[in-house]
């Protein structure tokens, strides 16, 4: 057989794609576990990050049991739901991809209320209260929308006074590194804490300006700086916040723990 | 001496890939923030530089010409996905800010370039030094750069603090410029001087 001949080629580019693939198959195949435990640390990671809880030296799992109580609610009716429904709403692997696109779990978004531009929802969420001396101290909401790229999926901390953002976090993002990239800077991230996400009314009044806040003007307690050269990334942040704090997100459940948190005082 | 050795080492000062002969820039820029990330990036060149210059010489003589890049580039493009399979395994904190650029090694001039000179025309063994060689010499030049970058940019070294910044009370104003890509270019030309000043045969004739 000559080295050009049609049969060789075919036979030499299904050899080398066969090979190929084997070895590409057993490395993804078998590190997969791994990799999983890593993506499951990550998280844990990211929700200590946004509960201000992570440091360094802490063992991440142990800190995560030990402050963490997560839960799976109902978006619509902010009622708290028993995971055993569905192997999806499992709160530690809980992937709001996969309950976002299933049929019974997700629900589609209107375009019209679509603001965070993720065309469909979870009706269920997993959300992640931090619980101290046997009171929430606060909660950590997972959040996302569009950027300029991509989805961002983040946690957002909101203090029990349910009104102060606590700390905010972007764990997953395909955003220009250097500047819209810059959503998981922490030095951007830090402003967040202390923002009012809502006014005495209860309605949604954070936003992300473009440029940067006076913070001696009327106001400025609500507003974030824009990322500069990243217009439509921190758009998409504000758009996002908007959305999961408002009636189409976390709108309800918020509402239910300030009634609770009402009757308590009275 | 001997002629393993040099085709081992040349490709360090004598034939770098980088300062000679000016291939492989891209991620050169890209990754060099950091060292951690420097030295990552460079294993995981030297590893799929070495594999694919081998495996394109074991199987030199039955590649059909007319096939010959797409064979190389799917030799390539396997061992940088098993690559990063690893470092997403292994090293899952450097994999999320190496992003993208670990599959970027698939276009990496230097490797596509080796199997191309190299490993096409000469034995299987000879070929694998000659990728390591390579790979070394790719990690020289981002290994030299990410180490003045970090120290110099951010004031530390592999993390860990050595020039104390003035953010965190110290005296060391951070040099923003060599936290951006475009600083890598200015630190591979100062490189690429140095080493030509060291060894003036490399200077191109005008």
């Amino acid at each position: 057989m000559s080295e050009d001949s049609t049969r060789k080629t075919l036979a030499v580019a299904l050899g080398v794609c066969l090979v190929c693939s084997i070895l590409v198959s057993t490395a993804a195949v078998s590190l997969s576990k791994i990799q999983k435990e890593n993506r499951k640390r990550d998280k844990f990671k990211n929700i200590l990050q946004a509960a201000d809880l992570y440091s360094k030296d802490i063992d991440i799992s142990a800190t995560y049991r030990e402050f963490i109580r997560p839960r799976i609610i109902e978006l619509e009716t902010g009622e708290t739901v028993d995971p055993s429904m569905s192997d999806l709403l499992n709160v530690e692997t809980f992937d709001i991809r996969a309950v976002a696109m299933d049929n019974e779990l997700g629900t589609r978004v209107p375009a019209d209320k679509d603001a965070a531009q993720i065309k469909r929802k979870p009706r269920f969420m997993a959300i992640y209260p931090v619980v101290k001396q046997g009171q929430t101290q606060k909660t950590i909401l997972p959040v996302y929308g569009k950027g300029l790229w991509s989805t961002m999926y983040g946690f957002l901390a909101l203090n029990r006074d349910l009104k102060t953002i606590d700390g905010f976090t972007f764990y997953e993002h395909g955003e220009t590194p250097g500047l819209g990239g810059e959503v998981d800077n922490s030095q951007w991230k830090a402003q967040w804490q202390g923002k009012a996400a809502f006014d005495d009314q209860g309605r949604v009044v954070i936003e992300v300006i473009k440029g940067q806040v006076d913070s001696s003007a009327p106001g400025a307690e609500h507003k974030v700086d824009g990322l500069s050269g990243a217009t439509i990334t921190t758009r998409g942040v504000d758009q996002l916040v908007r959305f999961w704090l408002g009636e189409n997100g976390y709108g309800p459940y918020l509402d239910k723990l300030r009634e609770e948190m009402a009757d308590e005082q009275s | 001496m001997s002629k393993a050795k040099k085709i081992l080492l040349d490709p360090i000062f004598n034939d770098n890939p980088i300062a000679r002969q000016i291939l492989g820039i891209c991620s050169a820029l890209a990754v060099t923030s950091k060292l951690e990330t420097s030295i990552v990036m460079a294993l995981a060149v030297i590893f799929v530089v070495s594999f694919s210059n081998l495996a394109v010489s074991l199987i030199r003589n039955h590649i059909p010409t007319s096939i010959r890049i797409l064979v190389e580039m799917t030799i390539i493009a396997s061992l940088v996905i098993i690559a990063d399979q690893f470092i997403k395994a292994f090293a899952f904190d450097i994999s999320k800010q190496l992003s993208v650029y670990v599959g970027l090694i698939i276009t990496n001039c230097i490797i596509m370039g080796r199997a191309e000179a190299f490993a096409l025309k000469n034995p299987p063994l000879t070929s694998f030094l000659d990728g390591i060689g390579n790979g070394l010499g790719y990690s020289f030049v981002l290994l030299s750069v990410g180490f003045v970058r970090e120290l110099l940019g951010s004031g530390k070294l592999l993390g860990m603090v050595v020039l104390k910044s003035t953010t965190e009370g110290g005296w060391y104003l951070p040099n923003g410029l060599l936290v951006l890509p475009a600083s890598a270019f200015l630190l591979i030309g100062f490189l690429i001087w140095i080493i030509r000043t060291w060894k003036p045969e490399q200077v191109e004739e005008e």
